[in-house]
């Protein structure tokens, strides 16, 4: 082994190591060749898009077409719509990334991203669906004070909404130096602008399409570049193991798991994060009032999972071609033509060097485009989240109360607008820092804080305002807080010197998000108030409607 | 509408019902959390298993099948779920809500 070998040994640790703690980071690139292909087909989906949110638009007239599109999407539907919302193009790009340096490890990080998926198909989907309205603190709030839960949600939706959204925002950037050769300022306002058309005018109806368009693009692209890898080992996976690991330069150690998990404590917790996690998410959650009724929630969810696991497996096979197509042909691929100094673009453009090595430079353009329109679609999810939680919790539920449907749609498009001008804003402060924690933090904070004190609400009759509010916000705090002593933020971020981390895991939520529980629990036992009384009595009443379905509010209808 | 919600909420059968659906999804849950953590501890403790070779002369793992295995066998479970709750116990849910309304 000569040191090349062992540098590259000795990064890949380090991709893979932070990539678990990270949620596959798009990192600091440099900026490509512009490809006016990619550029092209990128236009071609923001006119198809746009011409569809002109249309949504004309549907787009009340509070609830502008939050649910009405209640009128079928669950086949909302199903592509939510795998959209979670194939972003981190774990496109970064777990065919991750597959195509380490192998095996790529197929554990992916699993992790897909466990969330049953917990809310058994707990929360037709219970949301039944309590809630336009947004998760509807379900949270059912019988509890309105004012301080409502603020609760709101506050960790938003916190929530503004890691993801940061990630999200920096990695458009990153991703349009390397895939369309152009500057990271045009990506910030290209995403903030187009996402502003689609959510300010089609509201959900447009950003739902286009989450559906653009997840059948990215399946429908994934599933072609996974069938030409397989076609060139004649349908063989096997024989595709066989050629990448004599092709590899870690061989063999390529088909086991390397160094992905460092010690059981950080996998449960980044297991726990992930799996609840999920369940947790405001845009995801919103999700789950488009459909009009409890038996489309649940097929939602059916065809969410169905699509994102058939999703990791496609990345899995394409991150092994792109171990056998790229290697092969370093001159094409490799900075320099050299293999030692790592892939053009970086590691993360595995999945796009493949596009060009089996469908040429057409499909390359193809992918490239689909890879940053998801970018925008995710963006246009998190920002309606936003949105509904500062007009609908916030405005319309603490500061205005009783306000017009058409008072609160006004409000909900200028926190559109402030949403993405702020979106924009930290795009751009956020270029040069490291921001590949932001993701996970927000599946941890949403772990300690919306999903403790959904759970608790809806199942546990004992349950009070006092205990959801003080809870929720305990894990929200902590979430942050240990995040921030985590080696990941204060020695990867905050440059303190190696080792000092006070923190030792990679992941807070197994303390967080047990925290959240005890205190919601205990806050809520010492709870002898009249308000709480009242709360508890009112529990049959919401157990009839979560468990039945009676009194849910219906669809609109057009 | 009142006396149909209290004639629900009165009839044992409703909480039966209930009962029973919680228990199930409560057990539906656990068996996705067993599968994926019993994969992540073989992870962290038994690595050599997962690297062991499917049979004398292969290059494919263990692990690989095992892992595309959690992935198939969670979508399946969602399904078996969304399966019966669509179906028996909406069912269900239907008698319960139409005897109320007698």
């Amino acid at each position: 082994m000569n040191i090349k070998h062992i540098l590259a040994a000795v990064a890949a640790l380090a991709v893979a190591g932070g990539a678990i703690a990270a949620g596959a980071d798009l990192g600091q690139a440099q900026k490509q060749a512009t490809n006016w292909t990619a550029i092209a087909m990128f236009g071609i989906f923001v006119a198809g898009t746009l011409w569809i949110t002109k249309w949504a638009a004309s549907k787009t007239k009340s509070a609830a077409d502008f939050y649910t599109a009405g209640g009128g999407i079928t669950g086949f539907q909302n199903g592509l719509a939510i795998a959209g919302d979670y194939m972003s193009a981190a774990s496109f790009l970064g777990i065919s990334g991750l597959v195509f340096a380490n192998g095996f490890d790529g197929l554990i990080f992916s699993i992790g991203w897909l466990v969330g998926w049953p917990v809310i198909t058994f707990l929360m989907a037709e219970r949301l669906r039944n309590l809630g309205k336009f947004t998760f603190a509807d379900v949270a709030s059912y019988r509890f004070a309105q004012t301080p839960v409502r603020i609760f949600a709101a506050s960790a939706s938003l916190v929530i909404v503004a890691f993801y959204m940061i990630a999200q925002m920096v990695g458009a950037g990153q991703l349009i130096k390397i895939l369309f050769g152009m500057e990271y300022i045009y990506a910030e306002i290209l995403v903030g602008v187009v996402m502003l058309a689609y959510v300010l005018f089609g509201g959900m109806t447009a950003t739902t399409w286009v989450q559906i368009i653009k997840a059948v693009m990215l399946l429908g692209g994934a599933t072609f570049m996974a069938l030409a890898v397989l076609f060139q080992f004649g349908f063989s996976p096997e024989a595709l193991f066989v050629k990448a690991t004599e092709i590899h330069a870690k061989k063999d150690a390529i088909m086991g798991p390397g160094a992905l998990i460092k010690d059981p404590i950080s996998a449960i917790s980044v297991g726990m994060a992930l799996m609840f996690g999920t369940a947790g998410l405001p845009h995801i959650l919103m999700r789950f009032f488009t459909v009009p009724n409890a038996k489309e929630a649940r097929k939602s969810v059916a065809w969410a999972t169905t699509w994102i696991g058939y999703f990791y497996i496609l990345t899995f096979i394409i991150g092994f071609g792109a171990i056998t197509n790229l290697i092969a042909n370093p001159a094409e691929y490799y900075v320099g033509g050299e293999i030692a100094k790592g892939l053009k673009g970086g590691g993360n453009m595995a999945a796009v060097h493949l596009a060009n090595a089996v469908g040429g430079n057409l499909f390359l353009g193809f992918i490239s485009a689909v890879a940053f329109a998801t970018i925008l679609a995710v963006v246009a999810g998190l920002t309606l989240s936003g949105a509904s939680a500062v007009s609908h919790d916030l405005y319309a539920s603490v500061f205005a109360k009783g306000c017009s449907s058409e008072a609160e749609l006004r409000v909900s498009k200028m926190a559109t607008i402030a949403l993405g001008i702020l979106a924009i804003g930290l795009g751009i402060a956020f270029e040069k820092e490291n921001v590949a924690y932001m993701v996970m933090l927000a599946f941890t904070i949403a772990c300690s804080s919306n999903f403790p004190v959904l759970f608790m609400s809806v199942l546990w009759r004992n349950c009070t305002t006092k205990g959801a509010v003080v809870g929720g916000f305990v894990g929200l705090i902590l979430a942050a807080v240990l995040t921030i002593g985590s080696a990941s933020v204060w020695e990867a971020v905050m440059g303190n010197p190696k080792g000092s981390a006070w923190f030792p895991y990679n992941s807070a939520a197994i303390f967080s998000m047990t925290a959240a529980f005890v205190t919601i629990w205990l806050v809520s036992i010492l709870d002898n108030s009249e308000q709480a009384k009242k709360e508890r009595a009112l529990y049959p009443a919401q157990q009839l409607r979560s468990e039945t379905g009676l009194g849910a509010a219906g669809a609109s209808g057009h | 509408m009142q006396d149909v919600l209290d004639r629900i909420t009165k009839n044992p059968k409703f909480h039966e019902f209930v009962a029973m659906r919680n228990r199930y999804s409560m057990i539906m849950a656990i068996i996705s959390a067993a599968a994926y953590y019993g994969f992540i501890l073989l992870v962290a403790y038994n690595k050599e298993f997962l690297a062991q070779k499917l049979g004398a002369g292969m290059t494919t793992s263990v692990g690989v099948p095992l892992g595309v295995g959690v992935i198939v066998f969670t979508i399946i479970l969602t399904w078996v779920y969304v399966r019966r709750a669509n179906g028996e116990f909406d069912e269900t849910n239907a008698r319960i809500i139409a005897e109320a309304q007698k």
